[in-house]
């Protein structure tokens, strides 16, 4: 990576964006979320990494999926040790390492995205990748490019005095991440917190998960309580039975491994790209369905 | 003891310098609030530090042995000493810290250890120490590391604990504390984690070194015993740092006193495989720290290699990289032949088998001597003993075709 082939804004000042308790938000996250409450929806998040299986396939999947009912993409960028995955997204990362993905490719992916599609994107990765680019080269280039927010697991707020004000300056937000441990800590997570909050839905790493905790009404009302953004459930869900559950809980359902897996399973068997996207396409229209119908049910179960 | 003393000016509990932090998973942010609350208070109660001296005391075997190793001295033309970590129970300075935090388990409830280990001793310790107290262990170690320190293994399954071998990455250290982590984030709330060296997140580092420092106060009681004065260099080897940490730390404050660690340069700092990452890392943050890494430009981790699997790691301690930072402490890295042939040489010159991991401190000592005067004092702290290296020694022996074992008779 010696030249970044990215434009990156130069010595011009970025003008810090008005912070998210203004009437008309100017993130695409955040004007995506004000959109779907005033409709009555929620948001369905499907997750992919970027370069899995190869660069040219990611971005096939991402744009079919893209038309497929996701409101907001979540892109993972690969990393050597991810200690918050399971073994599902552990090898959608080494398959995408193994022909070099990069912070850089992840980039232009959105870049290339964005040629399409307003829809709001994310990325997941590891704080080290963020540290490595430098913050503001980092955060000023998610801006450009369009990266709306970022999620970091290994990222907690208390860490995040330094980052935080200049992720804000580049109105690039850092997601605020909860887990069913949270208890006491949840109001201090989520005070001040933009876009949705990221609540873990599984104690454990990323992973589906056959059965989903029982606790988790507990887990919704304690953080529904508190939080004055919306909640987005992740963790483990996979089947459209499970998110027509969700769906009247919550205001957004994360899908990773679940997609993850099935990108795996097809290139192992030797799908092509627009055979892969068009699978991917398939399932992520029957969570969407699901997302729908148990939105209407909750809805109409008063 | 008092783990507030010697700290370096810091801005926030947890950090060295720039160094330190907790950058963890929120699902492990109150299992870490509530361990740095416990460990306060623990260390605050008389009670709780009587039990873990009586432990060091009665079951490591401790004070350890600071030795005059009298044919060295004369060989290198000064006082060498050897603090000898390797004669405590289970044969290395790990237990010190293990039986510390497994009090510590005790005293928080938990039922259920969790380890990583690279070269085993930390995972033995461990799964020592869950025996003593009827709790049960699961250590994660690399598949890797497994093969080349196969003894280890089976003691540990002989002391009752489950070895879950660990296959992704590099197979080694690195990935078994990936791995160690993990399964700490399914079961933060029945499991207590015990780290093995002063790394990972807030407040690891700081436990670990409180728990290792009684090397350091031990060599500063049994030196001025001794000699009346305090030691003029200490040496030790660096893994993830926790024999040199616990050797420095009561000696930060004494500038007269050189503090040298021996980092792993494996096949060579000229080749891809080593682990010189006091020399070659770069400020990053993995594995819950910010600290010094071997990595890309991008930030992934390097993949990296030592013949010491304890030293085979891609990180270091917090608290060294500020030391080497700030200029208090020096490092330099050793290659596998230089390991090994202090290795030898300590077995034929002093009737002592080291761990691989200390030989990389014994070798630094040997290519360091001509700066040390007649009566300076020379302190060694050899981490552990050798027995568990001698089948893989014996191999690299045959492989590179060296001569170990010539007899002196004939
Ligand atoms: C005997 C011995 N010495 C040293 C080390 C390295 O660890 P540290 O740097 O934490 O002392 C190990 C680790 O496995 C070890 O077993």
């Amino acid at each position: 990576m010696s030249d970044l082939p990215i434009k990156v804004p130069g010595t011009s000042p970025v003008t810090p964006d008005t912070p998210a308790t203004t009437a008309t938000p100017t993130n695409r996250l955040e004007k995506k979320l004000a959109e779907l409450a005033t409709q009555g929806r929620k948001a369905l998040i499907p997750f992919i990494v970027a370069g899995d299986p190869d660069l040219r396939t990611s971005q096939a999947i991402a744009r079919t999926i893209l038309h497929s009912g996701a409101d907001i993409l979540e892109i993972g960028v690969p990393f050597s040790d991810p200690s918050a995955d399971g073994p599902t997204i552990m090898a959608a990362d080494a398959r995408a390492l193994a022909h070099g993905t990069s912070i850089v490719d992840a980039f232009h992916l959105v870049r290339e995205l964005r040629a399409e599609t307003q829809k709001p994107i994310l990325f997941l990765l590891y704080y080290n990748t963020v540290v490595q680019m430098g913050l503001d080269l980092f955060f000023a280039t998610c801006r450009d490019v369009g990266v709306d927010g970022i999620i970091v697991p290994d990222l907690p707020l208390e860490e995040q005095d330094e980052v935080g004000p200049i992720a804000d300056s580049h109105d690039v937000i850092i997601t605020r991440m909860v887990s069913p441990l949270s208890g006491p800590r949840l109001s201090e997570l989520t005070v001040n917190g933009r876009g949705f909050v990221y609540c873990v839905a599984a104690l454990g790493v990323t992973g589906e998960r056959s059965e989903l905790s029982a606790d988790l009404s507990t887990f919704e009302m304690a953080v529904r309580a508190v939080s004055p953004i919306p909640r987005a459930l992740g963790f483990g869900i996979s089947t459209p039975d499970q998110v027509r559950e969700l769906a009247a809980g919550w205001d957004g359902i994360i899908v990773g491994s679940a997609i993850v897996r099935r990108i795996g399973e097809g290139h192992a068997a030797g799908l092509n790209a627009q055979q892969l996207a068009d699978q991917l396409g398939i399932y992520v229209s029957s969570l969407r369905e699901a997302l729908d119908e148990g939105t209407l049910a909750a809805l109409q179960g008063g | 003891m008092n783990p507030a003393q010697n700290t370096p000016a810091t801005s926030k509990p947890g950090r060295f310098g720039p160094y330190g932090g907790r950058y963890a998973a929120e699902t492990l942010m109150p299992a870490l609030l509530e361990l740095e609350k416990a460990y306060k208070e623990a260390m605050a109660d008389p009670s709780f530090i009587a039990d873990y001296q009586r432990l060091l005391r009665d079951y490591a075997g401790r004070p350890s042995l600071f030795y005059h190793a009298e044919r060295l001295s004369s060989e290198l033309g000064t006082h060498v000493y050897l603090k000898r970590e390797d004669l405590n129970h289970t044969g290395a300075h790990k237990i010190n810290n293990v039986l510390g935090q497994v009090l510590l388990a005790r005293r928080m409830g938990k039922k259920r250890l969790i380890a990583e280990t690279g070269a085993g001793q930390h995972g033995v310790a461990t799964a020592t120490a869950a025996a003593l107290f009827g709790l049960t262990c699961t250590v994660f170690m690399g598949a890797e590391d497994m093969e080349r320190q196969a003894l280890n293994v089976y003691r540990m399954e002989l002391l009752g604990a489950t070895v879950t071998k660990v296959t992704s990455g590099t197979a080694t250290l690195k990935d078994a504390t990936s791995e160690a982590m993990r399964e700490w984030t399914r079961r933060a709330d029945d499991t207590y984690y015990v780290i093995g060296s002063v790394m990972g997140p807030h407040p690891y580092p700081t436990i670990v070194r409180d728990f290792q420092r009684i090397i350091g106060d031990e060599i500063r009681e049994q030196c001025q015993a001794t000699y009346g004065r305090l030691p003029t260099a200490l040496i030790a080897c660096v893994g993830g740092g926790s024999n040199a940490m616990g050797t420095f730390y009561p000696f930060i404050d004494e500038p007269t006193v050189r503090l040298i660690g021996a980092e792993a340069a494996g096949e060579g700092i000229d080749t891809p495989r080593h682990a010189a990452t006091m020399a070659y890392g770069k400020p990053g943050v993995f594995h819950g720290m910010h600290s010094l890494f071997l990595q890309d430009q991008t930030g992934q981790i390097a993949p990296v290699y030592s013949i010491s699997a304890g030293l085979d790691y891609p990180g270091i301690g917090p608290e060294h990289a500020w030391l080497q930072h700030t200029g208090r402490a020096e490092y330099a890295a050793i290659t596998d032949l230089e390991a090994v042939e202090a290795f030898a040489w300590l077995a034929r010159q002093e009737g002592i088998i080291p761990a691989i991991e200390s030989s990389h401190a014994l070798a630094l000592l040997r290519k360091m001597a001509g700066e040390f005067k007649p009566d300076d004092i020379v302190v060694v702290t050899l981490s552990g003993r050798g027995d568990k290296d001698v089948a893989a020694i014996q191999a690299y022996q045959q492989d590179h075709g060296l001569l170990l074992t010539d007899n002196r008779e004939e």
